[in-house]
């Protein structure tokens, strides 16, 4: 072999192939090396690594639980009351901060200059005021200020406000999988009429009142089950009762605790300003001449804003706002702030402290984020790709 | 129906509005007389009534003077603004009605009625704010539990660093090159020797006493610094045509990005230290750092990522047939335009970070809101969270708007250039 003709074959495939085999050994070095350093770790504490703890008994209490949970249950089911929780407080910040997001967001395109002034205040306000200083205002600031039990604020006798929280009637149901199966069957049938309607417009160019019909369906069916099917619905309502000469407390209803409150409000007011910004933008990414070929082609205002300005500021609201909705259940982790039991303070927090196990502990709270993240983004992208254009 | 409702028109103008505007007059006196004189000049009505008589009585007197094109320049700027359409109208009386009546509570509670001098919680007897309170901790809330006698060593770390970026406003293009130099890699040395001692006859202080205002600067500089390269590499290598380096990237920003920066935090707090040989310490403000630096350094290879893919691919193009390679047509080609398109993406990422600076207090380090949290529980001073959040929550938003403000004005500079 002639040594002057030898090269280094550096071809564009070995060129490639360098920084790859590079990266993985570092990343399985890197990996190694950890491993090694934790499994000296944990030989030291005595503990070793697996997720049987999670079926011994937790011994630990937690204020607030929306499934039957006391000390002697497991590890596990605390962890479940923890991630019930953050579903609920992120579920009920989603729907408020929709609410208000949208909202505002119209508001800071009204005509009226103070609806706008005072819409953009609100946004220039909440957005730069970090999220756990407006969770500690609520808590320890507005809510601290709320009269004590005894002379709670009174809505209409059913329902209390106080320091210790907020005190409504409880629902009390008979018969309620009737009640249920009757929203699904309603729901169920306006999918259908629906199809059906739009294969008439199609067709035969016919309008069939699909909103009346939907409307009518979701309210009437479950109201004819009070009717005929035995549902029956009553109410407990929370009565003040008073234990010694200075200690009152509420019975029977529902108690919101503070915590819920305070971080379910300054989750949605925060968010909120995100999702107005995102609604304004969309709505102003609707081109003009949109507007004026609807209304020239003898469109009335509410259909314009129905059929041709909506479906279009949609696809533009809908991604940011996915990404608000992820970042505003991550963020219902500052829970632990407060001590509202959340997965994080539950599980991350109590769990952690009395067992040690940090690797394990800290990977299923990490783990179950990604995967509420990841099945939010996955609903959200559906619900995008059925909405997007349809290009051909 | 439509001949008993009056048609403002134009005929009649004089009589209509001095009519209308006499209603919106009524309606006016009626809400100043409750809030400030606690006059119901409507206690006749019933009780609901009476209390949305003023709005009845306003939109009715704005349905009055509502005629278009009146000829009068400032009834038709007033109409058009405020008073299109009844619903308008009734959104205008309830925001003016609720200014009227919350403001001068609100500015009485923080200014007209609050307390100002003294030094312990008794001095405060007025009804107001009692910011004796944050006066007194000021120190606190500003330099943590940092000596007092070393607290010029801040002070001057923090006046040498806008002496710089003051000075890179002025100096000759020539120059600027090397003080942003001397600025990103030099100064933080510097700063962070100052601040935390050990040599040259400093005193050492250990970052557990470092806390307050400056240390949310600290932190959200040094994790600016740390996370843009290395979000820059993250996002050259989400779009890498090398799969191993392609996919290492996307798990590595995915992972980042789907949990909260809360749980990162507990893991560089209980989990990191197990993953190190046994005996090692690392410090708990590093630990921190890392885990914010690489928490963010995820989200800007997002917005990173973001500029590459708006350039058009003839860039790319044109960079290749001049023979350049990989680095330098990123470095010399692709990144200056990419990361000029996305500096509102970096300063929306930045500002993030600042608002989630507090969350520290996880592992125990207390910024502006930790020490407020633990000034208020202060036995001397219960009762004081309101005064301490709202002056906490003042700071941050002065910090916050000013940077989106900064970060618009420079959008829209760049906006005309192109």
């Amino acid at each position: 072999m002639n040594l002057k003709n030898f090269k280094i074959d550096l071809s564009n495939k070995n060129k490639d192939l360098i920084p790859q085999v590079l990266t993985v050994f570092l990343l399985v070095l890197v990996i190694i090396y950890f491993t090694i350093n934790a499994q000296d770790n944990m030989g030291n504490r005595g503990i070793s690594f697996g997720f049987g703890f999670l079926s011994q008994e937790s011994s630990f209490d937690i204020t607030f639980s929306l499934i039957d949970y006391d000390g002697s249950d497991s590890y596990a089911r605390a962890f479940l009351v923890g991630l019930l929780n953050t579903i609920l407080v992120s579920s009920i910040g989603i729907f408020f901060a929709t609410l208000l997001g949208v909202t505002v967001g119209i508001g800071r395109l009204s005509q009226n200059y103070l609806i706008a002034k005072a819409a953009e205040w609100y946004v220039e306000i909440f957005r730069n005021i970090p999220l756990i200083l407006q969770i500690f205002f609520w808590y320890f600031a507005a809510l601290r200020a709320l009269p004590l039990t005894v002379d709670s604020i009174n809505f209409y006798d059913i329902s209390f406000l106080n320091v210790k929280g907020w005190y409504v009637p409880r629902f009390i149901w008979t018969n309620f999988s009737i009640f249920f199966y009757s929203i699904i069957v309603a729901i169920i049938t306006i999918v259908f009429f629906t199809k059906y309607a739009r294969k008439q417009r199609d067709e035969f160019g016919k309008q069939l009142p699909t909103f009346y019909v939907s409307f009518g369906l979701i309210i009437g069916l479950p109201l004819l089950t009070f009717l005929f099917g035995g549902v029956r619905l009553s109410f407990e309502i929370p009565e003040l009762e008073q234990l010694s000469t200075t200690v009152y407390v509420y019975k029977g209803g529902v108690s919101i605790i503070p915590e819920l409150i305070s971080l379910a409000l300054a989750l949605s007011m925060y968010t909120a300003t995100f999702i107005a910004e995102n609604v304004r933008a969309g709505i102003l990414g609707v081109n003009k001449g949109q507007k004026e070929a609807a209304a020239s082609i003898g469109l009335t205002k509410g259909q314009i804003l129905k059929l041709v300005v909506m479906p279009q500021a949609l696809r533009i609201i809908i991604p940011p706002t996915t990404n608000q909705y992820l970042n505003l259940t991550k963020n219902s982790s500052l829970a632990a702030a407060i001590a509202y039991p959340d997965i994080v303070l539950v599980f991350a927090g109590t769990a952690l402290m009395q067992t040690g196990r940090a690797i394990e502990i800290i990977s299923i709270t990490m783990l179950t984020y990604l995967s509420l993240s990841l099945s939010i983004s996955i609903f959200m992208n559906w619900y995008n790709k059925k909405i997007a254009i349809k290009e051909k | 129906m439509k001949n008993i409702l009056i048609k403002p028109s134009k005929e009649n103008l004089t009589s209509f509005v001095t009519f209308g505007s006499f209603l919106i007059f009524v309606s006016f006196f009626d809400v100043l007389a409750n809030t400030f004189f606690n006059l119901n000049f409507t206690a006749f009505l019933p009780s609901k009534l009476s209390y949305f008589a003023p709005l009845i009585i306003g939109t009715i007197g704005l349905y009055l003077i509502r005629i278009e094109f009146s000829g009068n320049k400032l009834l038709d700027k007033i109409n058009i603004n405020f008073n299109s359409s009844n619903f308008n109208a009734i959104l205008t009386l309830i925001v003016i009605f609720a200014l009227i009546k919350y403001i001068p509570p609100i500015l009485n509670w923080f200014f007209f009625d609050a307390n100002f001098i003294g030094n312990t919680k008794e001095d405060c007897t007025g009804s107001g704010a009692c910011w004796v309170f944050v006066k007194v901790w000021f120190n606190r809330f500003v330099y943590g539990m940092y000596p007092d006698a070393e607290q010029w060593r801040i002070n001057s770390a923090f006046i040498m660093l806008f002496a710089l970026v003051g000075a890179s406003f002025f100096v000759p293009l020539r120059l600027k090159k090397y003080l942003l130099i001397f600025l990103l890699f030099v100064y933080p040395i510097i700063g962070l020797k100052l601040i935390s001692g050990g040599d040259f006859g400093l005193k050492y202080v250990e970052t557990g006493a470092w806390g307050g205002l400056s240390l949310t600067f600290i932190v959200s500089a040094f994790a600016l610094i740390l996370c843009f390269p290395i979000g820059m590499f993250l996002a050259l290598g989400r779009r890498s045509s090398l799969p191993a380096i392609r996919y290492t990237s996307i798990g590595f920003i995915e992972l980042w990005r789907g949990v909260p920066l809360i749980t990162v935090l507990f893991m560089s707090a209980v989990m990191f230290p197990m993953f190190l040989p046994d005996g090692t310490y690392v410090d708990k403000l590093i630990r921190v750092l890392i885990a914010i630096t690489l928490f963010e350094a995820a989200y800007m290879a997002e917005v990173i990522r973001g500029g590459l893919q708006a350039l058009p691919k003839g860039q790319y193009e044109a960079a290749k047939s001049l023979g350049m390679g990989y680095w330098r047509m990123h470095f010399l080609i692709i990144l200056p335009q990419a990361l000029k398109l996305v500096i509102p993406g970096v300063a929306n990422t930045f500002l993030a970070l600042v608002k989630d600076t507090p969350l520290i207090f996880v592992v125990g380090l207390l910024e502006l809101a930790g020490m407020v949290n633990l000034a208020k529980t202060n036995p001397k001073w219960l009762g004081m969270a309101m005064e301490g959040y709202v002056f906490a929550g003042l700071v941050f938003w002065i910090i916050c708007y000013a940077m989106s403000r900064y970060s618009q004005n420079l959008e829209r500079k760049l906006s005309t250039e192109r």
